[in-house]
């Protein structure tokens, strides 16, 4: 009988280079995984592969050396421990995400369960090409928002309570963009130089500014055989609905305009950003 | 408070994070309450990060100054524990 390789890789089973092995690609939301999953993963590992797994650039694992004749009892094994099995080809693929707020100092947004509730809404979604998102908790940008096809970045809308300022100095020596001053006695604050950093909220020693949490979202991004940095089109989304309400608006961008086989990035270069543009606008307001 | 006489001097722009806090709490420890102290410390990370730990800690952060080459000198008036 033919083997359905297509199939395979749909179900997250990548050809390797040796005859009739195949590496599995797992499911994992925001680099997380419990120490049971993990004892799982090391289990199937040593049962049926050879005894290694493969981190991957965008935190999923994989397990390679597989044979094909155990591809369903791998995947029993692995489903008996409460691992899913990932995915490849034209489709949404894993949601990476930092720690975040939860974990984090730097975190703006806590994203982990909005990894999850991403995750849960798309995931496996069938489309022209791949398609990734990629949630960074802050402006350290450590989960490299840009490179992924929808990007979303934590950010603090803030203000600023007089009453509780002491002048000391501290948020004006710790904003990156120079948009505090203290003149006369009095703070200033130039909001067209704020980037949402949220620096001020988290260094101010009496919390006399506050921020209110948001999502900066890029769009377009890729690094892979074509590099180009996603870009923001949007102002600040202040809410989960929105978000998926603005993601919604994108895929549906994306499947209209993109042919098959072509990435987020190309589709959008040739109906034009402004075209998207009034599309994701729409939603948000 | 504008009127303070500084007791000691710190400085820990010879550290970094996480030694910072840690030089700037250890020079705390040898005051009495009520005393003030000024600790000299680097822009970016410290400056950032070192005033709000200070403060989480219960001390009184007074002033921030800006010194000419680029590092801050945070004038603090330690509170001591109930």
């Amino acid at each position: 009988m033919a083997v359905d390789y297509k199939a395979l890789k749909n179900g997250g089973f990548m050809r390797q280079v040796q005859k009739n092995r195949f590496s599995l690609r797992l499911k994992v939301v925001g680099g997380n995984l419990t120490s049971s999953q993990l004892q799982t993963i090391t289990d199937v590992a040593e049962k049926y592969g050879d005894g290694h797994v493969h981190l991957t650039s965008r935190q999923g694992v994989e397990i390679p050396f597989i044979k094909l004749d155990d591809v369903e009892d791998v995947k029993q094994a692995l489903k008996d421990g409460g691992v899913d099995t990932g995915v490849c080809g034209p489709r949404v693929r894993t949601v990476t995400a930092c720690q975040g707020s939860a974990i984090c100092p730097s975190g703006c947004i806590d994203t982990y369960p909005l990894a999850q509730k991403i995750s849960d809404h798309y995931f496996g979604v069938e489309l022209p090409h791949k398609f990734k998102f990629g949630i960074t908790g802050c402006m350290n940008n450590c989960l490299k928002a840009e490179e992924n096809d929808i990007g979303i970045k934590g950010g603090y809308s803030i203000s600023f309570d007089k009453d509780a300022c002491t002048l000391c100095g501290v948020c004006v020596a710790a904003c990156r963009e120079d948009a505090i001053s203290i003149e006369d006695g009095n703070l200033k604050l130039e909001e067209g130089k704020c980037n949402h950093c949220g620096r001020c909220v988290k260094s101010c020693p009496f919390e006399a500014w506050q921020g209110e949490s948001g999502y900066i979202v890029s769009f377009g991004g890729t690094f892979g055989n074509m590099i180009a940095r996603g870009k923001e089109i949007t102002p600040i989304v202040k809410d989960d609905e929105t978000l998926i309400q603005v993601s919604d608006a994108a895929l549906a961008f994306f499947a209209e305009h993109a042919n098959p086989s072509e990435r987020f990035r190309v589709a959008i270069e040739r109906a034009g950003w402004d075209e998207l543009t009034s599309k994701i606008n729409a939603v948000i307001e | 408070m504008e009127n303070y006489n500084i007791d000691e001097y710190a400085d820990i722009t010879d550290v970094v994070c996480p030694m910072t806090f840690v030089k700037a709490k250890i020079a705390l420890e040898e005051l009495d309450d009520g005393q003030i102290i000024s600790i000299k410390m680097n822009a970016g990370e410290p400056v950032q990060n070192v005033p709000r730990s200070i403060k989480d800690e219960g001390h009184q952060i007074i002033k921030l100054l800006h010194n000419e080459d680029e590092t801050y000198q945070l004038i603090v008036k330690k509170v001591e524990d109930e």
